[in-house]
């Protein structure tokens, strides 16, 4: 790796090595890259998954039929034509006495005699990917079947993806967290280092240093430092999350722990915004530090 | 060029010196003596404001001291060239680093030829490459003239520059002074040497300023 202190440059030279604390920020900054890159893959995947499961829960759906017995027929035919003739329906189809009963057999035991009890029909429903105009589909149910309920399993399907872009917002919130205990050290390490070089400092002012000259020596120095120590650990999180076991449709969140197309754009940016922070610490840091002295 | 008015200035609650007023006119040669301690490093460092006054008026090069911001100052102070009783250097580069500094700060190209003609003239050419702590206290105060005169500032201020050299030395680098001073400089130099002073007057019409009593006063044709 190269080491930024030995590229040449006139307000770099004149501040001595501070190898300690530059070292410590380029750790530092790694460290936090590093757990950018899960944050980050964590809060992409909870995205990924949120968008999966409200999709693909909606793309199945249930009619339910209650009507007077003898209407019962007629009622579960009419749905069942206004269904297949509805753009978005793939297939739907009248569940038989036999696989209700096997729906019911958790609750009511095996022996349930279905005849003799007031049971809606069922009908399942499967739908394209394009979705249906379930309000539209509702109103045509109406006319045609007024015993026909639609239900498309928003109710259940929202809390999990509440749950999933619930998730997906405590990663940015770890991103954000990340971030900023990133500027506190680095505004630690460069307040050591400019307490450090007072001496340095005094002089460089009293031969006519204007304060940007000085503080370029510093803010440089940190930026360049924490912007290698992020690439590393941007590198090193990115191969970690690369080696986890691949993708598998039925592998459901852990193994979706990765990046997918554009998405890779993102681990990317963390080395130049480590150096942006880095940039901005030591900058504030050390026109405060220059203040205290003429 | 610079110019104190009424000026006091203490370190505690009593005051070093107070009521001074300073006009260092362009060209002149100031001498500037008093006894140890009487405050002729403190006056040295109002002048090239590494100090505020307590009270009264500075004005550098037209501007008030008090109006001046960061970079107004560190402007000002490229105009002054400073050698400071204790010669402070950055002691992690090499001592003609340390000369080409000033230029180094304000973006001016280094002239090779320019510093080894003065790290000649000081006597330091051998110890081009030495680091400062390597320096004898005389090589020191040598390489702060050098580093104080390499811009050719409109105004040389010098706190005991020959303090801890021969007196050979000391006719070389009075007539370093002597010569800017020539070429239109300013030049101000505290010293207890009254050698030095007698010397400078034999090359240059000089003023001698004396701190005595908490004030400052002209002195005579008594020196
Ligand atoms: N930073 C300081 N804090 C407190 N007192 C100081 C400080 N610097 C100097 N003094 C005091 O102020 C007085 C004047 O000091 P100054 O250095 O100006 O004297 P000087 O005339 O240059 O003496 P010398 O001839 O020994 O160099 C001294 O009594 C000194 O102890
Ligand atoms: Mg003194």
């Amino acid at each position: 790796m190269p080491n930024p202190t030995t590229w040449d440059n006139r307000a770099d030279r004149v501040v001595p090595p501070s190898g300690y604390t530059a070292r410590l920020t380029q750790f530092t900054a790694g460290a936090m890259a590093f757990l950018t890159v899960f944050a980050l893959a964590l809060s992409l995947a909870t995205g990924r998954l949120a968008d999966r499961w409200s999709s693909e829960l909606a793309r199945s759906a249930t009619v339910r039929i209650s009507a007077p017995v003898e209407q019962m027929g007629i009622q579960s035919d009419a749905a069942l034509k206004v269904l297949l003739a509805t753009p978005g329906v793939s297939s739907a189809r009248i569940l038989s006495k036999a696989e209700q009963q096997s729906l019911l057999a958790p609750w009511f035991g095996p022996d349930l005699p279905l005849d003799a009890l007031p049971i809606p029909a069922l009908i399942e429903v499967v739908e394209t990917s394009d979705g249906v105009d379930t309000a539209g589909l509702r109103l045509r149910l109406q006319a045609e079947a007024p015993g026909a309920v639609l239900d498309d399993h928003t109710r259940w399907r929202q809390p999990l993806v509440k749950a999933a872009d619930r998730l997906r917002f405590l990663g940015v919130v770890a991103i954000v967290l990340i971030a900023a205990a990133t500027a506190s050290m680095i505004t630690l390490a460069a307040n050591s280092a400019l307490a450090a070089n007072g001496q340095v400092i005094q002089v460089l002012r009293l031969v006519g240093a204007l304060d940007t000259f000085i503080a370029r020596a510093f803010v440089r120095r940190f930026t360049l430092r924490a912007f290698w120590g992020a690439l590393v650990g941007t590198i090193l999180g990115v191969t970690a999350i690369l080696a986890l076991p691949g993708a598998s449709t039925e592998g459901g969140f852990l193994t979706g722990l990765g990046f997918q197309g554009l998405h890779w754009l993102w681990p990317v940016l963390i080395p130049p915004l480590a150096g942006i922070v880095a940039f901005v610490a030591t900058r504030v840091a050390a026109f405060k530090a220059l203040k205290g002295i003429t | 060029m610079i110019q104190l008015a009424d000026v006091s200035y203490g370190y505690g609650d009593a005051d070093l010196f107070s009521g001074v007023s300073l006009d260092l006119q362009p060209g002149s040669f100031y001498f500037l003596t008093g006894p140890s301690g009487s405050g002729k490093t403190t006056l040295l460092k109002l002048c090239y404001m590494d100090l505020l006054a307590t009270s009264g008026k500075t004005t550098f090069f037209g501007k008030d001291a008090r109006e001046m911001e960061r970079n107004d100052i560190a402007h000002a102070r490229r105009r002054i060239g400073v050698v400071h009783q204790d010669c402070r250097f950055l002691d992690h580069l090499s001592m003609s680093d340390n000369v080409s500094l000033p230029l180094e700060v304000a973006g001016k190209p280094r002239d090779t030829e320019n510093l080894a003609e003065l790290l000649g003239w000081v006597g330091l050419s051998s110890r081009a490459h030495a680091h400062p702590p390597e320096l004898s206290g005389g090589e020191r105060q040598r390489a702060a003239l050098a580093r104080a005169v390499i811009t050719a500032p409109d105004v040389i201020v010098a706190d005991e520059p020959t303090g801890n050299v021969d007196w050979e030395m000391s006719e070389r680098l009075l007539s370093l002074l002597v010569e800017l001073n020539k070429m239109g400089k300013t030049v101000l130099i505290a010293t207890h040497d009254l050698n030095l002073i007698r010397a400078a007057k034999a090359q240059v019409a000089v003023r001698v300023l004396r701190i005595r009593d908490r004030k400052v006063q002209e002195a005579g044709a008594d020196l």
